[in-house]
């Protein structure tokens, strides 16, 4: 890998970068640390990004600043885990500071309303692009345990609200269960 | 000591707030609003909408424009810290065991099972803001008057641009944001 001082310096710009445009919290800004870290930069692979959401999804506190902490702690360790904070944290300190001071006028402002409602259909598609990639990549290892919990979680979250945390509770479970059923048979034959 | 409710305060809100964003809401209410009485319930729902329109988690927003009303730049900077030690702590010990342990089959296939779930929940999150952005805050509609096709047609362009050329989010989202400001003020 480069010379940390680079490294550091790109985890922070990213995090940052990342932090500043993304409206609408933890579940919006996941992907787009997908496409930055594991598409673009090349510093993380596709199913380790997936553990490390999974670990920031089930922590206490922002999901944003969890993967944050998780991808600086897997580049830099310690120092690595503060720089990505920092960085995630810092644009919405900056902004929500200077909006806080004169919010009555912001809330009001047309252009402002007229451009969020406008990036809704932009952030729409960013997402689709990365469930299309993501999706596809299970489907195409073509392990029907893995397409079966996909199909299952999917309806249990977005028709039946399951809480989040049983939902990774029972999966991680089965995945072990399924791990151990594999071993033991395999001793037997 | 002002400084220390703030950040007690939104250590809690940090620490037992699980499955973030909206999750988080009725804590950063409990705290601010009924037991400190910091915001009153009007500047609360002002509160959420400013966290709405602008970049970051609502947990980290909140923190920031409470802390910088009940006690200015040095509070926010207070109840933003307070909001994100407890992260911190609890992300780094589980990152710290994941990485050492990682490697076992049977962590492996606790991992391996929870790859489709996580797919799952970011296909759930898109689904529900493609449906805020085509039919706003009722949700799916079959009348096609409620339909905003703006955002349908911004969808699409830009779906079709990154499936294609893989630019930055970030352009996808100026861009959008730029058009958005042009045709909305226009009509």
């Amino acid at each position: 890998m480069k010379e940390n001082k680079n490294v550091y310096w790109t985890l922070f710009s990213s995090t940052f970068m990342l932090s500043a445009f993304t409206f609408g919290g933890g579940y919006v800004i996941i992907p787009l640390m997908k496409k930055k870290f594991v598409d673009k930069l090349g510093w993380i692979e596709e199913d380790e990004m997936l553990n490390m959401t999974a670990i920031a999804q089930s922590s206490p506190g922002p999901i944003a600043v969890n993967a944050a902490i998780m991808i600086g702690y897997k580049l830099r360790g310690i120092i690595g885990a503060f720089v990505a904070a920092i960085g995630t944290v810092l644009p919405p300190l900056i902004i929500l500071t200077v909006i806080s001071q004169f919010y009555q006028e912001f809330k009001g402002n047309q252009y402002i309303g007229a451009m969020l409602k406008g990036m809704q259909g932009g952030i729409a598609a960013v997402i689709t692009d990365v469930v299309i990639g993501l999706g596809g990549n299970i489907v195409s290892k073509r392990k029907l345990l893995s397409n079966v919990m996909m199909i299952l979680s999917f309806v249990a979250v977005f028709f039946f609200d399951i809480n989040v945390i049983i939902l990774i509770l029972v999966a991680g479970l089965i995945g072990a269960l399924a791990v151990i059923y594999r071993i033991k048979t395999e001793r037997r034959t | 000591m002002v400084y220390l409710e703030l950040f007690f305060s939104f250590f809690k809100i940090g620490l037992f707030s699980i499955g973030g964003g909206y999750a988080a809401m009725p804590l950063i209410q409990e705290q601010i609003v009924v037991i400190q009485n910091w915001l009153t319930m009007k500047e609360f729902t002002d509160l959420i909408t400013i966290a709405e329109m602008t970049p970051g988690p609502i947990a980290i927003n909140s923190a920031t424009f409470v802390g910088n009303q009940v006690a200015g730049f040095t509070g926010s900077i207070v109840a933003t810290l307070g909001c994100v030690v407890p992260s911190f702590i609890i992300v780094l010990i589980l990152a710290r065991i994941y990485f050492r342990y990682k490697d076992l089959s049977v962590i492996q296939g606790v991992l391996e099972g929870l790859r489709p779930v996580v797919v799952a929940l970011i296909s759930s999150a898109a689904i529900s803001i493609l449906s805020l952005a085509f039919w706003g805050e009722e949700g799916f509609s079959l009348n096609l008057s409620d339909l905003n096709v703006l955002a349908v047609i911004l969808f699409a362009i830009s779906l079709f641009v990154l499936r294609k050329w893989k630019p930055s989010p970030i352009l996808i989202m100026l861009g959008t944001g730029l058009i958005g400001m042009i045709v909305y003020n226009i009509s």
